[in-house]
């Protein structure tokens, strides 16, 4: 076969090393050297959003991004989002309250391109979550219950970061 | 599906890129943030032979202030680093109105502001605002030799430039802005972060006595490259640029300085209508936006109303 690339990633905390081959694509990587299957192939051409990963805490389309150019990166998936014992991060349970999904293919690249969007937005407004999720594709068109979501979310995780014994953020933007 | 087998290389300083680049040539292609070549090269629309990441070269990335008051902007600065940028926002606000236009904000997290003028889409934003901006660019080959290229000259069709094989490009620097100048942005695309069905960048600048003593209008997705609108902003010079005036220049631009395309997209009319319509928005808002008379309430593009 052709050339092969040492590659070291940090993926959900965990530090994984391969040779892959230059071609294969971050999305690939996870779903089939990681076995990390949460992060869904839709398009394969950037347009759909629904393999959307953080890399280095940024909310990326990972069928765009080889594998190799993830070396020494952190890379965060939708598995990580979810606690120890399964418990729902509070953006996955505002999902689940307010039926922001209904296939759930889509799912996991609207949390992941959240994650951040919520970070840096605590308190967004339906306008500025609607531009937020612009570039992520339900075939479903949940989108109106996606929006309710991610305000109850907002709600949740802000309420969340004012009791001050609270622990969270797991999953930093 | 699935890019084609390539050779990758991770060169670690712009030398050593730039000696592979001379070497490999026409079969090299530079990787930057990869969001318009992997997904061609996903088509199988694109097979480079070699990929020249450019991660690991240092100081290729930054945005910093030029002692003139423009600006320089590092090739492999990611956009949403441009836009969120004061420095940006201060000195060229109209590549911060673009911005938000590129694609999606996923995308522009990977993009590089340098990756987009050198892809040279005729439907992207930057290269068009480049234009506007009178902007120019810095490439590099091997030896240590640089030039510096005119955005007017930079592209000579679609999906070219005048970047030579060999060839990196590694800044962008924008002129300051002259005193009294207003800028604006506009485009229609169907969905939000498809491409734009046509765009349209202005700059303009009112004098003293009200008048328009400059105006630049550039259009994207009406050609094989970014256009120059030279008939719609003769009709502007030196004149005051009320409401009947401005319809005036935006008519001209759609009747003379462009011949777009039909596709499956839209027609070759309604596309004309756009230029016409996007053109008299973007120019209402750049000359609201320009003027330093006294009693004029100063810069209101910061206010960030359109």
């Amino acid at each position: 076969m052709s050339q092969r690339f040492p590659v070291r990633v940090t993926v959900n905390g965990a530090l994984h090393e391969r040779e892959v081959e230059p071609r294969l694509l971050l999305s690939d990587f996870l779903r089939h050297d990681l076995e990390l299957a949460g992060t869904h192939v839709g398009c394969e051409h950037g347009v759909c959003g629904a393999c959307t990963v953080l890399l280095d805490g940024r909310a990326v389309r990972s069928c765009l991004v080889f594998a190799v150019q993830a070396d020494g990166a952190e890379v965060t998936t939708v598995e990580a989002l979810a606690g120890p014992d399964d418990e729902l991060h509070p953006l996955q349970a505002a999902f689940h309250e307010a039926h922001g999904l209904q296939c759930g293919f889509c799912t996991p690249g609207f949390l992941m391109t959240l994650i951040p969007f919520l970070a840096e937005n605590p308190d967004p407004d339906e306008d500025t979550i609607r531009r937020a999720i612009s570039g992520n594709l339900c075939r479903c068109t949940g989108y109106h219950n996606i929006v309710k979501a991610v305000r109850a979310a907002a709600d949740r995780m802000g309420a969340a970061a004012h009791e001050p014994a609270e622990e969270d953020v797991r999953v930093g933007g | 599906m699935k890019p084609p087998p390539f050779e990758y290389v991770v060169p670690d300083t712009l030398e050593e890129a730039l000696e592979i680049l001379a070497e490999r040539r026409s079969e090299a292609k530079p990787l930057a943030g990869g969001q318009s070549l992997v997904p061609t090269m996903n088509f199988r629309l694109s097979e480079p032979g070699l990929l020249v990441d450019l991660r690991r070269i240092e100081n290729l990335a930054g945005i910093r202030g030029t002692e003139d008051g423009g600006l320089e902007i590092g090739a492999m600065t990611l956009q949403a680093d441009a836009e969120r940028s004061p420095l940006v926002a201060e000195r060229t606000p109209l590549l911060a109105e673009a911005l938000p236009w590129v694609a999606h904000a996923q995308i522009r997290n990977r993009g590089t502001v340098g990756g987009s003028l050198a892809h040279a889409d005729p439907a992207a934003e930057l290269p068009a605002v480049a234009l506007a901006l009178g902007a120019r660019v810095e490439t590099c080959r091997a030896g240590g030799r640089s030039r510096w290229i005119d955005a007017e000259t930079l592209w000579p069709g679609m999906f070219a430039t005048a970047i030579e094989p060999e060839e990196l490009l590694t800044r962008i620097r924008f002129p300051p802005a002259a005193p009294g100048s207003g800028f604006a942005f506009r485009e229609l695309a169907r969905r939000s972060g498809d491409f734009a069905l046509v765009g349209v960048a202005a700059v303009v600048r009112l004098d003293e006595d009200g008048r328009c003593g400059m105006a630049r209008i550039t259009l994207l997705s009406v050609a094989d490259r970014p256009l120059v609108a030279n008939e719609g902003a003769k009709v502007l010079i030196g004149r005051i640029p009320t409401p009947a005036v401005i319809v005036e220049a935006a008519r001209a631009v759609a009747a003379r300085d462009v011949d777009p395309p039909s596709d499956i997209h839209a027609s070759a009319a309604y596309r004309r209508h756009l230029c016409q319509t996007l053109t008299r928005r973007a120019l209402t808002a750049a000359f609201d936006r320009g003027g330093d008379r006294p009693g004029h309430a100063g810069p209101r593009w910061r206010a960030g109303g359109w």
